[in-house]
């Protein structure tokens, strides 16, 4: 089996979003509703 | 491949039903490809950011409307929003470049050397000297005007006063003097930009 000789990037914060922008999102998808009126949708954020 | 594929659309519909950690598993599980892909485009770890979470935004909108149309594209559909946030920002950026202060100051991005260069100077000269002799050719009142007002940088008033006619006078022979340069100028092609 060859072996493998690429490096990898030890600096994952260049792939990776931070946790705090992640919090947010789950945060708001929380928040946010949807409110369904006849066949119309709105959508509602609540904090 | 096929089975993620399939995990997907479960937890789409799980978090359409209304399951929050399905989210929270999708975005896991995508965010490093979303991410790299938003920051080889912009290279600037907080404008990733930026275009990352507008991508989720986006994407949480749409999912809870349920404008998103399963077909096993999840992955795809989410790089394609983050794709157009990226041209958009750029578009945007395009059009309205700001100056920017951080890093190195370089004085060349604010200065420029606004002097002619050698071809320049040339053609700026002779559509001067061009110019000057169409002016010899017009009628002797319009060309009077006219000089009084473009090179000595007269008013009509002064022009009126020095003259001995009404200032209405002056603009009308004005007005006839481009008239009538235009006309010479568009009968021989001419072409006197530089």
């Amino acid at each position: 089996m060859a072996k493998l000789y690429a490096a990898t990037s030890k600096d994952s914060s260049l792939q990776n979003p931070k946790k705090e922008t992640i919090n947010l999102l789950l945060n708001y998808s929380k928040a946010l509703s949807v409110i369904k009126c006849n066949e119309m949708k709105f959508t509602r954020l609540l904090n | 491949m096929k089975k993620e594929l399939t995990h997907d659309a479960v937890l789409i519909r799980n978090y359409i039903e209304g399951d929050e950690n399905a989210l929270a598993v999708l975005i896991h599980r995508h965010k490093q490809r979303v991410y790299s892909f938003i920051f080889s485009k912009v290279f600037d770890r907080d404008l990733a950011e930026d275009i990352f979470q507008d991508t989720f935004i986006k994407v949480i909108k749409n999912l809870k409307l349920g404008k998103y149309n399963e077909e096993g594209k999840f992955l795809p559909w989410v790089m394609r929003i983050a794709h157009n946030l990226v041209i958009d920002h750029f578009r945007k950026h395009n059009r309205m470049p700001k100056f920017d202060n951080a890093g190195d100051f370089n004085i060349f991005s604010v200065i420029s050397d606004s002097s002619l260069n050698a071809e320049k100077s040339l053609i700026k000269n002779q559509v001067e000297s061009d110019v000057r002799r169409l002016i010899e050719e017009l009628p002797e009142d319009q060309k009077m005007v006219l000089k009084m007002r473009m090179y000595k940088d007269m008013s009509f008033k002064e022009i009126s006063e020095r003259t001995g006619v009404s200032i209405n006078t002056a603009l009308g022979r004005m007005r006839y003097a481009l008239i009538n340069l235009r006309k010479v100028i568009e009968q021989n092609n001419m072409i006197l930009t530089n």
